[in-house]
């Protein structure tokens, strides 16, 4: 059983092809890394997965189904969620709230309740105050569980995204480079986050420079070179696959 | 906000509303005082699209004018009983924004501030051209606004029948902003994609504010064409929409309490600067100019930071 | 039939290069700064009233001509200076408020320094017509567009041929990296109010023989040469010319085929339909936007 499965992708802006004739699939329960140097086209595909870019051609089928035509808000009812490699975050809203906006989907959000403030919703808002501060503590943001999120440092806002992706329950968990600038002891935590996420039964597919990170955590591997792929396979496959060390890791950089 | 300081805020509001009549000394205040009320209800709506949903809007006199003209034209010329106007108004308005809204909403930055500039000033046109329906610039009188037998006579009554409307406008617009919805539209200003991969459908949530700020807009209006004794194609001009954001942006985007301070220093302003006569414009500009220039975040919040700043 | 159609086209054409001339002066100021100059319009009445009222001072015409865009251009950088660079950083929202505040604030002191009248200026070459095709043209209408065409060659060869026009551009296209290299963005931004108002001041002197001029003319004008620059897509030169004709022509049209009083609605009508299919204008930067 696969829960997502790539066929023929294609990406073109104007003249560069970003992701080109790309295949693969990730079964559940996973930790599924793709690397590949700058430019590589690891972000437009993760663009292209979750609906906020259409493919020049080729399939994504997620569960089963193709994702052609829906847009990111119906994939994440199909239970996709992410973080961006370049900051979404709300900066107009405290931080608690932009965890409480993961929570979304799984809150009354009928216009006419919502209008009268019906004791539903203000059930469901403490519901989901509770459950994001929950979050928060999970992804090592006590400290800021009262701050507003323009005040708080970059780390602090690459976990929070985490947080607010993980609020939507998702199936399969997208992260965009979640240890960038990151210090070392930061990206243990995360780490650890992202392991005990997958443990909990969510499927990760990760991007992320941090090969130390990368190799110790992930069950499988996608290597991208100018939007091809390059390689697959266990980290131990991948580290020792010439073509890798040729074009990417340069010879002992892992 | 919080549960509390909501409940503090609407109760500060409605105590302020209540004391208010006994501190206006003739019904010429008391009429500044109604149309502050009229001008708050507005901004408060356009507020939830420009503050919260970070939606520019210049063209919302047009549904004003859109609602007011519906309630003249059918209580003066097809007898229509003035509530029910009022309804068919907002029901037209609400339909209207509705069709426009997908298309329009789609247009970020400026390009939707053109769009909603072209709507708005295509409304204020037909009315000052179709003279046979609107009465053209000259205007149109709707007569007063009765229900049943009930007629609704002078400044105070108006006094009290607005300012209970402001305060229900505000006790809806803080539930809708502290719900669901609210923290949607608040999430899709901050970043559309970010909220829509936590399944925020940022289109629907765009339309439908646009909707509630039009249909708040146009029962003010159908109100309005009741309370002036001659409604004028100038209250749905562009100037009057530039003059609403104005307040909204003066008072402090996305406060709802902002809204109401806006509309209310803004409405009176003009009342102020009649003795400057000639001088209005240069004074109203500058005034315009100066707040935005050293407070871009408007009134209400800048005090606000202020204040916080010295109570650690 | 046919006479009638070409006095439209003309009458379009000649409104539409005012059009064209303010829309690039909106474009050329977004391009420095992202800021949409809401007071453009009232560079349009200022460069005509200026004019207007040297003339009738005495003034010998071609010197009040140069005086009033020289007049007009340090009005602009005058707002650059004390209303735009000190809020550059606010939203677009608080912008748009600025420079409304800033055309109402420049208006009423219009109808100070001047007066509520309508005031017109002698054409500069006669007002005998010429015939063509059955259609009047009159000598006016030449010096317009023979204006617009030469400020626009001209504005042409300063971006692509010069090394201020050059930096303007590269500043446009990205600011910080313009900075890094050394161009004086501060510079360019004033460089640009006082382009943008030097453009508006010809278009309001050269056209003022035609429509007259009040303290009140610039509002619409401005209103349209925002739609011009809109309709051609924010930022490109080429698109707010088209964008002028095609709203100065549709106006023209519209006033002589269906109805006078429609003609102001018709431009926005066009405009409206045009975003709808096409977000960034006619001519705008296409391309999916990056996340
Ligand atoms: N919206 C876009 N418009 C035009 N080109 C784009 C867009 N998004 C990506 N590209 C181009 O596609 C290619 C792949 O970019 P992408 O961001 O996917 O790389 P990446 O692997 O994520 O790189 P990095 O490790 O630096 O994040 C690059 O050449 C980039 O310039
Ligand atoms: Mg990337």
């Amino acid at each position: 059983m696969t829960l997502l499965r790539v066929e023929h992708l294609n990406k073109e802006f104007g003249g560069v092809h970003a992701v080109s004739d790309l295949a693969f699939t990730i079964n559940p329960g996973t930790i599924h890394s793709i690397i590949g140097p700058n430019g590589a086209g690891k972000t437009t595909l993760f663009n292209l997965i979750t609906g906020v870019y259409t493919p020049s051609s080729g399939s994504i089928l997620f569960n089963d189904v193709p994702t052609a035509g829906k847009a990111p808000y119906q994939l994440a009812e199909d239970g996709m969620s992410r973080t961006f490699q370049n900051l979404q975050i709300f900066f107009n809203m405290p931080a608690i709230e932009n965890v409480m906006v993961g929570r979304h989907l799984h809150l009354d959000r009928r216009f006419l309740p919502s209008l009268l403030r019906l004791p539903g919703i203000a059930k469901g808002d403490a519901q989901a105050r509770e459950k994001s501060t929950e979050l928060m503590r999970f992804v090592g943001l006590e400290a800021y569980l009262k701050a507003d999120a323009d005040a708080m440092p970059y780390g602090a806002l690459k976990r929070l995204e985490i947080a607010r992706a993980l609020a939507a329950e998702p199936k399969l968990l997208l992260l965009d480079e979640p240890a960038a600038g990151l210090n070392a002891t930061e990206s243990r935590e995360i780490d650890e986050v992202i392991v005990k996420v997958a443990k909990s039964g969510v499927t990760v597919v990760l991007v992320e420079h941090d090969m130390k990170m990368v190799m110790g955590i992930s069950d499988h591997i996608l290597v991208l070179d100018y939007g091809k792929k390059l390689a697959e396979g266990t980290p131990d496959q991948v580290r020792n696959n010439p073509d890798v060390i040729k074009a990417y890791l340069g010879g002992g950089a892992a | 906000m919080s549960g509390l300081s909501r409940w503090a805020g609407l109760g500060a509001l409605a105590i302020f509303l209540a004391a208010l009549p006994q501190a206006l000394p003739n019904n010429y205040y008391v009429d500044v005082a109604v149309l502050a009320c009229f001008n708050a209800i507005i901004c408060v709506g356009l507020n939830l699209l420009i503050g919260y949903a970070g939606q520019i809007s210049l063209g919302h006199a047009g549904f004003f004018g859109l609602g007011a003209y519906a309630s003249a034209v059918l209580v003066n010329s097809y007898g229509w009983p003035p509530l029910l106007a009022l309804l068919a108004g907002a029901a037209i308005v609400g339909l209207m924004a509705f069709a426009i809204a997908r298309p329009v909403l789609k247009l970020k930055g400026h390009y939707l501030a053109m769009a909603t500039l072209g709507i708005g000033i295509i409304i204020s046109i037909v009315i000052n051209t179709e003279a046979g329906i609107t009465g053209g610039p000259d205007g149109i009188a709707a007569g007063p606004f009765s229900i049943g037998s009930f007629k609704l006579a002078g400044e105070r009554d108006w006094y009290w029948l607005m300012a209970g409307l402001l305060l229900a406008t505000v006790w809806l617009a803080t539930n809708l902003v502290d719900s669901p919805v609210g923290r949607a539209l608040r999430a899709l200003h901050g970043s559309e994609v970010g909220a829509e991969v936590v399944g925020v459908d940022t289109a629907r949530y765009k339309v439908m504010v646009f909707v509630v700020s039009a249909v708040i807009a146009s029962v003010a209006g159908s109100l309005f064409a009741h309370y002036t004794p001659q409604l004028t194609p100038t209250k749905a001009d562009f100037f009057k929409s530039i003059e609403l954001v104005t307040m909204v942006v003066f008072g402090g985007m996305a406060s709802t309490f902002g809204a109401i301070v806006g509309a209310a220093f803004l409405t009176m302003l003009p009342q102020v600067l009649t003795v400057f006569e000639d001088y209005e414009p240069v004074i109203l500009g500058g005034i315009m100019m100066g707040t935005m220039i050293f407070m871009p975040k408007g009134l209400v919040p800048t005090i606000a930071a202020l204040f916080n700043r010295r109570r650690p | 039939m046919l006479s009638a159609f070409l006095q439209f086209l003309i009458s379009g054409v000649t409104v539409g290069a005012i059009y064209a001339l303010c829309g690039l002066g909106f474009s050329i100021i977004y391009n420095a700064s992202h800021v949409i100059n809401f007071a453009q319009g009232e560079f349009i009445m200022i460069g005509a009233m200026t004019a207007v009222s040297l003339v009738e001072a005495g003034v010998p015409m071609p010197l009040a001509i140069l005086l009033a865009i020289l007049v007009t251009m340090a009005v602009g950088v005058l707002l650059e200076k004390l209303a735009v660079e000190p809020a550059r950083k606010a939203s677009v929202t608080t912008l748009i408020i600025i420079t409304i505040g800033a055309s109402i604030f420049l208006r009423g002191l219009a109808q100070e320094v001047w007066d509520k009248n309508f005031h017109k200026m002698d054409p500069f070459s006669g007002d005998t017509p010429i015939n063509l095709f059955g259609a009047v043209l009159m000598p006016q209408t030449l010096w317009v567009l023979g204006t617009a065409l030469l400020v626009i060659l001209l504005l042409a060869w300063f971006f692509n041929r010069t090394l201020e026009g050059k930096a303007m551009l590269a500043t446009s296209f990205n600011p910080l990296a313009a900075q890094l290299m050394g161009i004086n963005t501060k510079r360019v931004l004033m460089l640009s109010f006082g382009l943008s108002a030097a453009l508006g001041a010809v278009g309001g002197i050269v056209i003022t023989p035609i429509t007259f001029t009040a303290y009140d003319n610039g509002i619409m004008l401005g209103l349209k040469g925002f739609s011009a620059a809109v309709l051609g897509g924010l930022g490109n030169g080429f698109g707010a010319v088209a964008g002028g004709l095609i709203v100065g022509i549709a106006e023209a049209m519209a006033a002589g085929y269906l109805s006078s009083a429609y003609k102001d609605a018709v431009a926005f009508v066009i405009i409206l339909l045009v975003l709808v299919f096409l977000p960034n204008g006619l001519f705008g930067r296409k391309g999916t936007e990056r996340v």
